[in-house]
């Protein structure tokens, strides 16, 4: 096991390598720093010593891969590449447009992405396998037709929908919670119930469809058919056996995404005025700030990441056949 | 000329996908099996039913797809002579033949907001009103709009029952052309299959328990419904703004007429970027294995471990900083907002092949083990000619149900990224934009609700006839579920 987890991790290094260049090629490659500057300074004020001073400020101003000009080991350190991008692997993100410093800034943000994104995993997990079960289990029957009719209207209405008409119906019309803000600490519940209902509410559809799908086919397997044939309930079918099998699959979906509640929802938290990370994103795409989008694509990697190794050690959890050896 | 006509890149990849689908057409009819699989489409209720929906929507995409500039009237010339030499000018502004049909909606524009079939605005505004005596008197209230309504003059009173006289107009030729066409088609069966007329009518409506025949009782059902909901709407929105104005006193039903074609291009052309990608690749990789299936694992292991929204994020944002520090490559607005939204369909599907390749890869692998591939290599054919005939025919389906289930999220996926401020051009009518332009007029006070609900109510019926689509072709051409 322990040799399988130091496998995995090490395979994670070339793909977060992958990663770096990737967003390093976007960045610098695919536009020059010259054109940022443009781009920033607005038309107007480009001049060649503006572009000079915007670029000297952000560090910008090195080579890209390989600095001539410098002695000995700085000839690889001064370069973009290196202050930039080799960087984030040690968890330094550099500053902000703002002048804040990233790290700090993400630190501080990921108490209200956690507080939204980990009662609306939960909720959302057991509300949609449950729905999931009862379908199943009135399999063939109207409940189970009109369930997936809904599911499958639930899934067709846009996440917007929900955010807006969620906002206008129960904070405009009913007044019974603010329509957005936050604040630090327990009183947070009243600011956080609005979003974390929607996130439920919105991810119904697909999520109920797709488990039901699952228990259908774990259903129509051997054992069950077994485990009927001596005498059980269909209850104990479905809890003990059914559920148990299930899980393997679901845990594929659901386990992976557990490291990325970190980086909160984009939408759910610029509608809701959540000092999140989602927000921070959508903010610095909005100011193009460009060292901020490039420190969340590398920490959602990294967290995907983790996300795929935690999947692997969840299946030797539930499911004692599988062994990493 | 009276016009130009102008070949924007996303027209001719929609046009390039019509030819191919019509191809692809010809060829399915050509093979039993693949025709049969496509029967069984057709043969469910659900699966004509979206059917019709998405033609519908589609052929509304068609027509937006044909660009022209209008041809300016002739200047008055100072001289005489100059006149019949000078090359004709043509407006900057490039139209469809669905602007063309549309004139009225596109450019009957009122001040601002107005509710759906008003003949007066939405917020009280500061009039001169001439008193019976004379004199000038200002006075507060809701001004009469420009166009919405305008045929009734003075008469306002008159709106009711002339709004009522257009619905009951519309619903007759409703009930008219839909009598119509059922009657042909039952005719047409008759012939088809030599049998009565009465017979065939029969027919239409309770198929025989065996029959595989389409199920046209679906079809007549959703024109019926279509019918009833489409011609009112024709015959009212000549007068009245039928679906109310957004902000600048633009007509929202002509908005959402527009965004179709935007939703369809971000559907059809990014699977057509995810194609080759995802099928080459992933057939590649499971078929060759060794250093190739590494390779290809690591690309898109690496590709898929970026949250998509951040990728798309940073893709769209590198393309922002090409558009801008470029203004000299594109002619017009349009031109530019076309190719803005053909890159977004590039970088969507850049980021989203993996799951096919994926999904390819498995499959491959599979196939790759049996006899009758191993028979092909035994013989000496040449591996692409494996992969080509032998593999790729036995992998299609895979690649089919794939796609019809990414296009509905696409469409979604529009919205939420032209909100964020990552989707298509601000100037291009899309869901995403209208949504977006929309979303704080929920806070007004009277509350402004007809371009939300307009476009997701619009954006929900494609999508949801795109969902069950998707649902009957999966059931159509899996072979686990037959």
């Amino acid at each position: 096991m322990l040799a399988y987890l130091l496998r995995r991790l090490l395979y994670a290094i070339p793909i977060l390598i992958g990663v770096n260049l990737l967003t390093f090629a976007l960045f610098f490659v695919v536009n020059t720093p010259d054109d940022m500057a443009r781009m920033q300074l607005g038309v107007k004020r480009v001049t060649p010593e503006a572009i000079a001073k915007w670029k000297a400020e952000r560090g910008y101003d090195a080579p890209l891969f390989w600095n001539g000009e410098a002695a000995g080991l700085e000839k690889a350190t001064r370069t973009i590449f290196f202050t930039k991008s080799a960087r984030l692997f040690v968890g330094d993100f550099g500053a902000a447009e703002d002048g804040r410093d990233i790290a700090t800034e993400i630190r501080t943000r990921m108490g209200p992405s956690l507080a939204i994104a980990i009662p609306t995993f939960i909720l959302g997990l057991l509300v949609t396998v449950s729905l999931a079960l009862l379908l199943a289990f009135f399999r063939a029957t109207a409940l189970d037709f009109w369930g997936v009719v809904a599911c499958v209207a639930m899934m067709s209405i846009s996440g917007l929908f929900y955010i807006i008409g969620g906002q206008w119906l129960i904070s405009k019309v009913w007044r019974l919670v603010p329509i957005s803000g936050y604040v630090e600490g327990l009183d947070a519940w009243k600011f956080l119930l609005l979003p974390v209902a929607i996130g439920v509410v919105a991810g119904i559809g697909s999520s109920a469809r797709w488990y039901r799908t699952i228990f259908l086919e774990e259903m129509g397997k051997d054992y069950v058919r077994t485990a009927r044939a001596k005498g059980l309930s269909e209850s104990v079918v479905m809890f003990r056996h059914v559920l148990r099998n299930a899980m393997i699959p679901i845990l594929t979906g659901v386990v992976v995404v557990i490291p990325l509640l970190f980086m909160g929802s984009l939408l759910t938290e610029s509608f809701f005025g959540i000092p999140g990370l989602g927000s921070y994103t959508i903010d610095a795409i909005n100011a193009q700030d460009f060292a901020v989008v490039r420190s969340m694509v590398f920490i959602g990697s990294v967290l995907y990441i983790a996300g795929l190794i935690l999947t692997d050690i969840s299946y030797t959890l539930v499911d004692p056949r599988i062994r990493f050896d | 000329m009276a016009f130009l006509p102008v070949f924007l890149w996303s027209d001719l990849v929609i046009w390039l996908l019509v030819a191919a689908l019509g191809l692809l057409a010809w060829g399915v009819a050509r093979t039993p099996p693949l025709g049969a699989a496509w029967g069984r489409v057709l043969h469910s209720r659900t699966g004509m039913a979206s059917l019709a929906v998405l033609a519908l929507f589609v052929a509304v995409g068609l027509l937006d797809s044909a660009h022209y500039r209008p041809r300016l009237a002739d200047a008055p010339q100072n001289g005489q002579g100059s006149g019949a030499g000078a090359a004709p000018a043509y407006g900057v502004e490039v139209l469809s033949l669905l602007d063309a049909l549309l004139t009225p909606l596109r450019t009957q524009v009122e001040k601002t907001y107005s509710a759906p079939l008003a003949t007066r605005a939405y917020a009280k505004e500061m009039q001169e009103v001439r008193q019976p005596d004379g004199s000038l008197v200002q006075q507060r209230d809701f001004p009469r709009l420009k166009f919405g309504g305008a045929h009734l003059g003075s008469e306002e009173s008159a709106w009711a029952g002339d709004v009522a006289r257009r619905l009951l107009q519309g619903y007759g030729l409703a009930i008219l052309l839909w009598a119509a066409l059922a009657i042909f088609l039952a005719g047409r069966l008759a012939r088809r299959r030599q049998c009565s007329f009465r017979q065939s009518w029969r027919e239409l409506w309770r198929r025989p328990p065996t029959s595989t025949a389409p199920a046209w009782d679906a079809l007549l059902l959703t024109l019926a419904g279509l019918f009833l909901l489409l011609t009112p709407l024709l015959a009212l929105a000549p007068e009245y703004h039928v679906l109310g104005t957004d902000k600048v006193g633009q007509d929202v039903l002509y908005q959402i007429l527009k965004s179709i074609r935007t939703a369809l291009v971000i559907g059809l052309v990014t699977t057509l970027v995810t194609l080759p990608v995802g099928v080459l690749l992933g057939i590649a990789a499971g078929y060759f294995r060794g250093w190739v299936d590494d390779l290809i694992q690591y690309l898109y292991t690496t590709l898929s471990s970026i949250p998509g929204v951040l990728l798309i994020a940073a893709a769209v944002l590198m393309m922002q900083v090409v558009i801008d520090t470029h203004p000299e490559w594109f002619a017009t607005a349009a031109e530019r907002a076309d190719l803005r939204l053909l890159a977004l369909c590039f970088i969507l599907g850049m980021t989203s092949w993996t799951g096919l390749a994926r999904l390819l890869r498995g499959e491959t692998l599979k196939l790759s083990q049996l006899e009758y591939i191993q028979a092909a290599q035994a013989f000496g054919v040449s591996s692409w000619r494996i992969l080509l005939r032998h593999i790729l025919p036995n992998v299609m389906h895979i690649v089919l149900i794939a796609l019809v289930m990414d296009f509905s999220g696409l469409v979604l996926a529009e919205a939420v990224l032209s909100y964020v401020g990552i989707g298509v051009d601000p100037t291009m009518i899309s869901f995403g934009t209208m949504i977006n332009n929309a979303r704080m007029e929920l806070a007004r006070e009277p509350m402004v609700w007809w371009s939300l609900a307009a476009a997701f109510v619009f954006m929900f019926i494609l999508v949801l006839a795109a969902n069950l689509f998707a649902d009957v072709v999966r059931d159509a051409f899996d072979p686990r579920a037959a």
